[in-house]
C-alpha cells in the first residue's frame, strides 16, 4: 500500500485549466466584445435569440457581451484582494513566528481574538468610511480576510519551525528574517499556494456579494456582482439573463477552489489519493502450505479458543498473499498462550480476528473459530453478544483506548449495564471491585474522573479492569505492555499473571517481545509473515530448546540477564520480513535465514509435528538449534 | 460569505494527543472562565474603538459629506456638533463610550429615529433569519455527515466519498446570492409557492433562510463526515466495538461526543460566517432585517446606523465565540484543563 503511485489529481488540472481560460478571457473580452457590450439597441429586457444568447438588459445591451467583458474587473478586483489578504496574512502570520517569544505569543493571542469578528463587519465599516467603490470593495475583503491567513499561515510556520533543521538554524544563530526566508517560507511554499488558490475564490464570491448588494463596483462599471443584481431585477421578464453571471461566478469560484483540492492533494501523500488500495498480485506460494497445522492438532473440546485454518486478506482478490495464512490454535481455561513475532507477522491481526474485531475493509475466513464451544466462524454474521461478556480485550495503548470525551466509570460499567441489565449502581459496584483486583489506587475517584487525569499504568490497569468485568472466560491482550514505562510493565505482567491463576481464565498475549513471552506464558506461538513458523512450550524456549532459525534469531537477538548469558553478544536480526505486497514463494525466512538451502526458495515448509513435542515449519531443522547461527 | 474557511486547510482541532497536565480535585473552570472573558472583554474593546473610528476615518470632511457642497456654515456646524466632532478625539471617544454604556446610539440623520428603535425593529427579523439557518445548516447537515461517514465505515463503497465530496463542494461553492436568485426563480416566479419578498413570516422567511444555509449546510456535512471518519478510526471506537453495543448506542455515546468536540470549534466559525451570509441574503429578498438597513446607511452615510449596526453585528460575533468556548469546554474537559498548561 506504501509504493502506490501518487495519482495527478483531476480536480488540479480542470482547476488550473479554467482559471487558464478565464485569465485569457479577462485579457482579451473587453478588446473584442468592449464596444458591443456598450451597444444600446431598443430591444429592452429581450429573452433569448440568436443575436443576444442571454438576452438584453434594461438598456438593451447584450447580456452574453456584457458578461464576458466583466471578467476583466471582476477578475482583477479579485487579484488584487487576494493579493492583500494573502500578502498581509503571509507576512503576519510569518512574522509572529520567528519573532521573539513575547511577541510571538501576544501575536497569536491577537489574531486568535480577531478572527472572531466575522470578515463582513470589516468590510462594512472600511465600505463605510471610503464611500462604496472598487477601491474600497478591494481594499476592505482584503483587509478582512487577513486574520485568517496569518492565522492559516501561523500555523503552518509553527509547525514548520518547529521541525528540527530548523531549530538548529536557530541555534547556530541565524537571523530570524534570514531565518524566514532562507527556512521557512521556501518549505510553506506549497501550502501557501494553496491557501493562496482558496483564498482567490473567498474572494470572487465575497466581492461579487458586495457589488451584488450595492456596496462595491459602482454604475457606470460592472462587474459579474453587478450584472447579477440587475439580472434579479428583471427575473421576472427575462430569466435567462441571470444565467451568465451567475454561472461565470460558480465557475470561477469553483475553478479556484479545485485548483486548492487539487494541490493540496497532490502536495499531501497522505491525502485521500493514496487511499486507493493496491490490489495484489496473486501467487501461488503460500497456498501450498495451507491447512497442515490444522490437521496436526488434535480436537480440543476442552479448549476455551478453538481456531483452525485462519486466513485475513486486505481484499478478496488477494487470496495469493493473505496477511494471515491458515493459523490454527487452541487455548485452555487457565493457560496463557504467547503469539510473538515481528511488526507485521499477523498477530495482532490474529488476535483481532479471534476477538471479531477485524477492522470493516479487512476478509477473513476460519474453518473453525469457537469461543467456549460457541461457533462464530460466519464470516458474514453479525458478531454475536455473547462476545461482549465472554472475551476481554486489553489494547496496546491504554491511552488512545479510553473515549477522551467520557468519564472512566461508564467506559467500564458499559457492558454489564447494556449486556447484563445491572442496574447502574450494581454496575459500578461491579467495577469497583474489579479495579480493586486490578490494583488500582481509590477506584471510586478513578471512576469519575476522565481518562486523561489518569497515568499511564493506570490506565492500562483500568482498561484490565474494564476487560474483566463480566468475568470473561477469555482474555485477549495485544502488547498490553508495549506503551508502558519499563517499572509499570513487570506490574501489569504481574497481573495478568495472578488473574490467569486465580480466575482460572484463557489468555492469549500478544507481544514482539521474546522476553515479556518467555515470563508469562504457558505455550508460544512463533510468527512470521502471516503464518505460524514454530509452536512450543515455554520450558523449551526458556531452556533454548528451538527449533525454526526464526525463533533461534529471536532469542538471539534479545538481551540475556543470566550472568552466564551476559558474555554472549547480542546478534541482531539481519534483513526485513517481506512487505505484505510482496508474492511469497518459497519460505518467507530464507532471505534472512543462515541455514537457507536451494528448497527453502522453491517449497513452503509445512508444519511438522517435533520429537521434543510442539510443531516447526523448517525444511532443514528438526532438532533444537543450539547456537547454530553464532557459527554461522 | 461562508466559504471563507477552508475546511481542508484546518487540521482536526480535537485529533492532535494533546494530554493535558493531570489535574486532581481543584475546579479549572475559574481560570479557564476569566481567561475568557478577558478575550471577550478586549474584543468588546476592539469593536468600539473600530465603530468609533469609522466616523473619524473618513477622509476629508464627513460632515460636509453628509450635508453636501450646498449648505449652509450653519447647518454643517448643526452636524458637526450632532456627530460630535468638535471636541479633542480622547474627549470624543469618552463621550462615545459614555453614551454606549447608558444605551444611546445617537439618532439616525435619515429618519432622525433612535438607532436603539430602530435595531429594537430590525434585529429579531435578522435573528429570526439566522436562527432558522443555523437550524436548517445543524438539522440537515449534521446527520447527513454523520450518516455518510458511518456508511462508508461499514460499506466502503468505492466512488461514496468521491460523490459526496464533488456534492458537498459544489454545494459549499454557491455564494447566497446566486442561491437566491435561483429560489427566487423557481419557488416565487415560475411555480409561485413563496414570495419572492422576505419578511418576518414564516412564509416570507424560508426562502432566504434556504439561501443562507445552503452553502453552509455542505460545507458543515462535509467537516461532520471527516470529523466522524476520523473518529470511527481511533483506538477507543475499537474498544467500545469490543462491547458489542447496538449501533445507535454506539454511534449516540462514544462517536458523538468526540464529534461534537472537534465540530465545535470549526461551526463556531461557521456560525459566524453565517452573520455575514445573512446580511448579503437579506438584500437579496429585501428582509427588513438590520442586513437591508446597513446598506441603506452605507450609501447614505448614515453614520449613527452604520456605528450601531456594526457594533450590533460584532457583539454578536462575541458572544457566539464565547457561548462556543464555554460548551466546548463542558464538552471536552481538556479544552478547560489546558488553560493551566498555557
Amino acid at each position: 500500500m506504501t509504493t502506490s503511485k501518487r495519482r495527478k489529481p483531476f480536480a488540479l488540472w480542470l482547476g488550473a485549466a479554467l482559471l487558464l481560460a478565464l485569465s485569457v478571457l479577462a485579457v482579451v473580452a473587453p478588446i473584442i466584445w468592449g464596444d458591443s457590450a456598450a451597444a444600446l439597441s431598443s430591444e429592452v429586457r429581450g429573452g433569448p435569440s440568436a443575436e443576444h444568447l442571454l438576452g438584453t438588459d434594461p438598456l438593451g445591451r447584450d447580456v452574453l457581451d456584457r458578461t464576458l467583458v466583466a471578467a476583466r474587473l471582476t477578475l482583477a478586483m479579485a487579484a488584487v484582494t487576494t493579493l492583500i489578504a494573502v500578502g498581509g496574512g503571509i507576512v503576519l502570520g510569518a512574522t509572529i513566528v520567528v519573532a521573539g517569544r513575547r511577541v510571538r505569543g501576544l501575536g497569536e493571542r491577537l489574531i486568535d481574538l480577531m478572527i472572531a469578528y466575522p470578515p463582513i463587519i470589516v468590510a462594512l465599516s472600511i465600505t463605510a468610511i471610503f464611500r462604496p467603490s472598487v477601491g474600497s470593495v478591494v481594499v476592505a475583503i482584503g483587509l478582512a480576510f487577513v486574520p485568517q491567513f496569518a492565522r492559516l499561515t501561523n500555523t503552518l510556520a509553527s509547525s514548520v519551525s518547529s521541525k528540527d533543521y530548523v531549530v538548529v538554524a536557530r541555534l547556530v544563530g541565524l537571523r530570524p528574517t534570514r531565518l524566514l526566508f532562507r527556512h521557512v517560507i521556501p518549505n510553506l511554499a506549497g501550502p501557501l499556494l494553496v491557501l493562496t488558490s482558496v483564498g482567490f475564490a473567498s474572494a470572487i464570491i465575497t466581492l461579487s456579494g458586495l457589488s451584488f448588494i450595492g456596496l462595491g463596483v459602482q454604475e457606470p462599471s460592472y462587474d459579474w456582482g453587478r450584472l447579477l443584481a440587475q439580472a434579479l431585477q428583471d427575473l421576472g421578464v427575462n430569466p435567462i439573463e441571470a444565467f451568465g453571471p451567475g454561472i461565470a461566478i460558480l465557475i470561477t469560484g469553483l475553478a479556484a477552489g479545485l485548483l486548492g483540492d487539487g494541490l493540496n492533494q497532490f502536495l499531501d501523500p497522505r491525502g485521500p489519493v493514496r487511499r486507493r488500495r493496491r490490489r495484489r498480485a496473486a501467487t501461488s506460494g503460500g497456498a501450498d502450505a495451507r491447512t497442515p497445522h490444522a490437521a496436526l492438532l488434535a480436537p480440543a473440546p476442552d479448549a476455551v479458543v478453538s481456531v483452525r485454518d485462519l486466513t485475513i486478506a486486505a481484499s478478496p482478490e488477494s487470496v495469493g498473499a493473505p496477511l494471515v495464512r491458515g493459523v490454527s490454535l487452541d487455548v485452555r481455561a487457565g493457560e496463557i498462550l504467547g503469539i510473538v513475532g515481528e511488526s507485521g507477522s499477523g498477530k495482532s491481526l490474529t488476535a483481532m480476528a479471534i476477538a471479531r474485531l477485524l477492522a470493516p475493509g479487512l476478509h477473513w475466513s476460519a474453518e473453525t473459530l469457537s469461543i467456549n464451544g460457541a461457533d462464530v466462524s460466519d464470516a458474514r454474521e453479525q458478531t454475536p453478544v455473547r462476545l461482549a461478556t465472554d472475551v476481554g480485550v486489553v489494547f496496546q495503548d491504554p491511552s488512545s483506548c479510553f473515549n477522551p470525551a467520557r468519564h472512566v466509570g461508564p467506559q467500564i460499567t458499559e457492558v454489564a449495564r447494556v449486556h447484563q441489565g445491572l442496574s447502574k449502581r450494581a454496575a459500578n459496584e461491579l467495577a469497583i471491585e474489579r479495579l480493586r483486583e486490578a490494583r488500582v489506587s481509590s477506584p471510586e475517584v478513578r471512576m469519575r474522573q476522565y481518562p486523561h487525569e489518569l497515568s499511564g499504568g493506570m490506565r492500562q490497569r483500568a482498561m484490565i479492569a474494564m476487560a474483566l468485568l463480566t468475568s470473561p472466560s477469555l482474555l485477549i491482550a495485544d502488547e498490553p505492555t508495549t506503551a508502558l514505562d519499563v517499572t509499570v510493565q513487570a506490574d501489569v505482567l504481574q497481573l495478568l499473571h495472578r488473574i490467569s491463576t486465580t480466575r482460572n481464565m484463557a489468555i492469549v498475549l500478544i507481544s514482539h517481545d521474546i522476553k515479556v513471552v518467555s515470563t508469562l506464558c504457558h505455550r508460544v506461538c512463533v510468527m512470521y509473515a502471516g503464518r505460524i513458523v514454530e509452536e512450543l512450550t515455554v520450558e523449551d524456549l526458556r531452556e533454548g530448546r528451538v527449533c525454526h532459525p526464526y525463533t533461534r534469531a529471536l532469542l538471539d537477538a534479545a538481551p540475556r540477564l543470566e550472568p552466564s548469558a551476559r558474555q554472549v553478544p547480542l546478534i541482531p536480526l539481519p534483513g526485513r520480513p517481506p512487505q505484505p505486497d510482496q508474492p511469497i514463494v518459497g519460505c518467507a525466512f530464507a532471505d534472512r535465514c543462515p541455514l537457507v538451502t536451494d528448497r527453502c526458495r522453491q517449497e513452503d515448509p509445512a508444519l511438522r509435528a517435533l520429537p521434543r513435542g510442539g510443531v516447526a515449519a523448517c525444511h532443514v531443522s528438526t532438532g533444537p538449534l543450539e547456537d547454530l547461527l553464532v557459527t554461522q | 460569505m461562508t466559504s471563507i474557511i477552508p475546511a481542508s486547510a484546518h487540521g482536526a482541532p480535537g485529533g492532535g494527543a494533546a494530554v493535558a497536565p493531570r489535574v486532581r480535585g481543584g475546579a479549572p473552570w475559574s481560570a479557564f472562565l476569566l481567561r475568557r472573558l478577558g478575550g471577550v472583554a478586549v474584543l468588546v474593546a476592539v469593536l468600539v474603538l473600530m465603530t468609533f473610528l469609522i466616523v473619524r476615518l473618513v477622509p476629508g470632511d464627513p460632515a460636509r459629506n453628509l450635508v453636501g457642497l450646498t449648505a449652509s456654515t450653519e447647518q454643517l456646524q448643526a452636524v458637526r456638533s450632532q456627530l460630535g466632532l468638535e471636541d479633542s478625539l480622547g474627549q470624543q471617544l469618552v463621550n462615545y463610550v459614555g453614551n454606549l454604556v447608558s444605551g444611546g446610539l445617537g439618532d439616525s440623520f435619515v429618519t432622525s429615529q433612535p438607532v436603539s428603535r430602530l435595531l429594537g425593529e430590525r434585529l429579531p427579523v435578522t435573528a429570526e433569519l439566522a436562527g432558522l439557518a443555523l437550524a436548517i445548516v445543524i438539522v440537515v447537515g449534521f446527520p447527513a455527515g454523520m450518516g455518510m461517514a458511518a456508511w462508508q465505515h461499514k460499506r466502503r463503497v468505492r466512488w461514496g466519498d468521491s460523490a459526496f465530496t464533488t456534492v458537498t463542494s459544489l454545494g459549499g461553492a454557491m455564494p447566497e446570492y446566486v442561491t437566491g436568485t435561483v429560489l427566487i426563480y423557481l419557488f416565487a416566479l415560475k411555480f409561485d409557492l413563496l414570495p419572492a419578498q422576505g419578511g418576518a413570516a414564516p412564509s416570507e422567511i424560508i426562502l432566504p433562510a434556504l439561501s443562507v444555509a445552503f452553502a453552509p449546510m455542505a460545507i458543515f456535512a462535509r467537516l461532520v463526515r471527516n470529523e466522524t471518519s476520523a473518529v470511527l478510526g481511533k483506538e477507543y471506537i475499537t474498544t467500545a466495538v469490543s462491547k458489542r453495543l447496538p449501533s445507535w448506542r454506539l454511534y449516540l455515546t462514544h462517536v458523538l461526543p468526540n464529534v461534537v468536540t472537534s465540530t465545535l470549534t470549526l461551526g463556531g466559525l461557521l456560525l459566524v460566517a453565517l452573520l455575514g451570509g445573512t446580511v448579503i441574503t437579506e438584500n437579496v429578498f429585501n428582509v427588513p432585517g438590520i442586513g437591508t438597513a446597513v446598506v441603506n446607511a452605507i450609501l447614505q452615510s448614515d453614520y449613527p446606523v452604520i456605528q450601531g449596526i456594526i457594533l450590533v453585528l460584532g457583539l454578536l460575533a462575541i458572544a457566539i465565540t464565547f457561548a462556543v468556548d464555554i460548551v466546548l469546554g463542558l464538552v471536552d474537559p481538556r479544552t478547560v484543563s489546558a488553560v493551566r498548561s498555557q
